[in-house]
């Protein structure tokens, strides 16, 4: 079972876990997702490969705290194993060269935005990285986003680190500045309101703009269609398809409407085990 | 000369005890509880030993039905599960799962005037009683040869591979997906119609006589076929992978939340035990009203799998009627006797939801039977005008499963046929030298035996492969 090599908190309720896991490690690609079980009676969660080292075999995953299986994977210390994980999964990014690419990541969504923006740097494209979160607190990896982009661009809904506001705004900012129309693709990772909300943005100036969704999924190999979403004219599996589609066709109020489906047991969930964690 | 006396033959056969309905409907205990040694004795004892016996050429892997009902007669209860094991190594599986009514049984002599021997019944009890009575025995085992081979999938196909490959020396690797070995029997095949205790057992006795298990490999994304055979040292590669795509039916409001692939419903509830939510973190939507599409083996667990989940009522809706049901009798009378409700000649036309994106109703519409169709069985019509609704909160889609493409669209050389399933020569070998493939991924949904059946064959011939 894979070893936790690593997990330590970034900023509150967000922890990055470096996990031994040598075959996932060797095949890995930005893009790709893992499926992890904290225990035997946990819940097969997807999460992003943040980032990889084959040569160490180890795997980087950052974790949003936001119910019990997060929180039950927060809780693993070093030299303890998880239950599962298997992958990696989903189709890797298609890393090609744009021109400019203009990365955004809110939240949590800094993590899978990370290896893609390295990666479309190494290709050659001028990266362009906004990141935002809620407050300044919230903010991790800036240095190393910061690293692999030609410009970056911090913003915070409270003003307390870098522009006040939403990240849509400098991205707007920048479609309507690109005169030239040296912008080839908007990459845009985070929670699904605002990748709703940076599609829209783009639309008008019609360019690429591809999201990664990050819809309860079950097996992650196509065997449920737990994961299934609207994208054009079409249904299609995150897991199996995805997890990166065209902004433009995805069907929002679809993905926003699913992920909302177990709200009532997540909390019971979270409940049972806060009280179950107290009781000792 | 005297004639030796003949006893009057017991025309029916002898009950298996049960739990009752109204408490076997609320339960995920096994319903069937199985004979006692008397009454094994006492239905074993109904067979006539026939010379010519039918019963055996109706069971796909040929197992010596004669000659284990005679041990039983004898009490030597097992010897006579290690007769079957011989050609069948999960009899306590098959004694639960099999339609013994379509294949051994309905072929017995005994059945033309009375009620056929109940061979599943007795093959179920032998198994029981080896395992529960901690009487098996590894069989004798050749010596390593040296030579491996990778089994991909850990379903009946996947198993019986393993099994017969590991006996005659081979060192066997087995690659499942999931973080639990068993494919449908662990996920699909609810745990009071087949407890998973067994199914655990049965994989536990293949890694005690050598077989590896590696759990969580996903093969054509965390391990190519290719690699295997080029670069890890598989001599051979057998998938046995499954059927494993849901099929949906494209009707409006089908994205709703509550609406699930049979497969998604299943997997949560038995693999991810959802039935203990929240001991176990898996949730599931509980449906008050339940509405299960389809009326096959796969729409009659889950309809009783929803009633177990304290469902007020479950509704099976099926477009044909009753006559057309494609479920085996027995599970039909099960969910019957439970309180499942059938609703016949009714097709769902859209699902409509409420402010939460929760479903909330069904759209219908009457069917009428027209000529017969290509598969032999009348075609369903919709009926101008028809259209009603039906108050529903959980919907289980179980209209069937397609081909999952993601191994054989990571495997160069496969030849597929048009609906996605891997094209085979004789004995499962595929256009791909050195694999060969068999099971459900081959031959679209079938029955455990017939996976076993496949595997059994494939494993004759890749052995014959890798010997010469
Ligand atoms: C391809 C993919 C990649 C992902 N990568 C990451 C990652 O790198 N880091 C990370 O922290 N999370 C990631 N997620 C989301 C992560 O899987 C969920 O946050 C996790 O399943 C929540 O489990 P939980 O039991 O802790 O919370 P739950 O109790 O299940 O949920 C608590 C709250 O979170 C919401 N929620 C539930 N599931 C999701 C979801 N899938 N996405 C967003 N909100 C959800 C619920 O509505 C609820 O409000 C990814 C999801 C996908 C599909
Ligand atoms: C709900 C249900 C009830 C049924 N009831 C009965 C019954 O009562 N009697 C009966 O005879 N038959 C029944 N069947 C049918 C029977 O279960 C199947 O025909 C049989 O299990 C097929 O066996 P298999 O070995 O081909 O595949 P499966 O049992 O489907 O196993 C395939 C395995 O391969 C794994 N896998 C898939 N892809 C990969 C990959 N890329 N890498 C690694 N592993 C992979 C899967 O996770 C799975 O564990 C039922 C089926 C269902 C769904
Ligand atoms: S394996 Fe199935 S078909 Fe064969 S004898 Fe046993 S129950 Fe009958
Ligand atoms: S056909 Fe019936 S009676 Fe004859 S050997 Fe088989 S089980 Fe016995
Ligand atoms: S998670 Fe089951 S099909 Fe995608």
């Amino acid at each position: 079972m894979p070893e936790i090599v690593e997990n330590t908190e970034l900023c509150p309720d967000i922890w990055q876990i470096v996990v031994e896991a040598p075959d996932v490690a060797a095949k890995a690609l930005p893009g790709h997702f893992v499926i992890v079980m904290a225990d035997q009676q946990g819940e097969r969660i997807p999460l992003t490969v943040a980032d990889y080292d084959p040569s160490a075999g180890t795997l980087t995953l950052v974790l949003a705290v936001v119910g019990t299986s997060s929180t039950k994977l927060s809780k693993l210390e070093a030299g303890q194993q998880l239950y599962a994980l298997l992958g990696p999964l989903g189709h890797p990014s298609e890393i090609a060269r744009h021109g400019t690419v203009v990365m955004v990541a809110g939240g949590v969504g800094t993590a899978p935005i990370y290896p893609i923006a390295k990666a479309m740097k190494a290709a050659g494209n001028r990266v362009v990285s906004i990141q935002g979160a809620r407050t300044a607190e919230l903010l991790f990896w800036e240095e190393k986003l910061r690293a692999v982009s030609d410009q970056y661009i911090v913003t915070t809904d409270d003003g307390s680190r870098g522009r006040k506001g939403l990240v849509t705004e400098p991205l707007r900012e920048l479609l309507e500045d690109d005169r030239q129309g040296a912008i080839g693709c908007v990459y845009a990772i985070g929670p699904p309101v605002m990748m709703k909300f940076c599609a829209e943005t783009t639309r008008p100036f019609d360019i690429k703009t591809i999201v990664s969704l990050n819809t309860i999924m079950g097996d992650g190999t196509g065997m449920c269609g737990g994961c299934r979403v609207r994208v054009g004219d079409k249904t299609l599996f995150t897991c199996v398809d995805g997890p990166e589609f065209d902004g433009h066709l995805v069907d929002w109020d679809g993905v926003l409407a699913r992920q909302r489906i177990y709200v009532a047991e997540e909390k019971c969930s979270m409940e049972r085990y806060a009280r179950v964690r107290d009781e000792g | 000369m005297n004639e030796p006396k003949k006893k009057p033959i017991q025309k029916t056969r002898t009950p298996m005890p049960e739990q009752d309905p109204a408490t076997r409907g609320k339960s995920f205990d096994e319903g069937p509880l199985g004979y006692s040694p008397e009454q094994a004795r006492l239905e074993a004892g109904r067979c006539l030993q026939c010379k010519k016996p039918l019963c055996v050429a109706g069971c796909p892997v040929k197992v010596d039905i004669p000659g284990f009902l005679e041990l039983v007669c004898r009490g030597e209860f097992a010897a006579a599960a290690r007769l079957i094991k011989k050609t069948n190594a999960l009899p306590a599986i098959c004694g639960r799962v099999c339609p013994q009514e379509d294949q051994c049984e309905v072929e017995c002599i005994l059945g033309k005037k009375f009620e056929p021997v109940a061979v599943g019944r007795l093959e179920r009890f032998v198994a029981d009683y080896e395992r529960e009575n901690d009487l098996i025995e590894l069989p004798e085992k050749m010596p390593p040869n040296g030579k491996k081979v990778a089994v991909v999938g850990s379903g009946p196909a996947g198993l019986t591979v393993a099994g017969d490959l590991v006996l005659l020396g081979y060192e066997v690797t087995v690659f499942e997906a999931f973080h639990k070995p068993g494919g449908v029997l662990m996920y699909g095949i609810p745990e009071f119609r087949l407890p998973k205790e067994i199914v655990e057992a049965e994989v536990d006795y293949l890694v005690r006589l050598g077989a590896k298990l590696k759990l969580n490999t996903v093969v054509g994304k965390s391990v190519t076929i290719d690699e295997l055979l080029d670069e890890a040292g598989y001599g051979a590669v057998f998938i046995g992978v499954g059927a494993g795509l849901p099929v949906f039916m494209g009707l409006p409001g089908e994205d709703l939340g509550g609406v699930y692939s049979a497969s998604e419903y299943l997997t949560r509830s038995n693999l991810m035990k959802a039935y203990l939510f929240p001991e176990y973190d898996t949730p599931l939507v509980r449906g008050r009203h339940v509405s299960v599409i389809g009326g096959g083996n796969v729409a009659m667990d889950s309809a009783r799998t929803a009633l177990r989940l304290a469902a007020e009522s479950v509704t099976i809706v099926y477009r044909r009627s009753r006559q057309e049901l494609p479920a085996r009798d027995e599970e039909i009378e099960h969910a019957e006797q439970e309180g499942v409700v059938f609703r016949m000649l009714t097709a769902p036309v859209a699902f409509e939801g409420d402010q939460q994106g929760m479903v909330r109703q069904m759209k219908c519409l009457k069917m009428e039977l027209g000529e017969p169709d290509d598969s032999g069985r009348r075609r369903p019509i919709p009926v101008e005008g028809s259209e009603f609704d039906i108050d529903t909160d959980l919907v289980i889609l179980a209209v069937g499963s397609g081909a999952n493409p993601l191994l054989t669209k990571g495997t160069p050389g496969l030849g597929l046929n048009s609906r996605g399933y891997i094209n085979t020569h004789e004995h499962g070998r595929t256009d791909k030298p050195g694999v060969w493939a068999g099971g459900d991924i081959v031959t679209g949904s079938a029955t455990v035996i017939q996976a076993m059946g496949a595997g059994k064959e494939a494993a004759e011939d890749i052995h014959r492969y890798l010997s010469t």
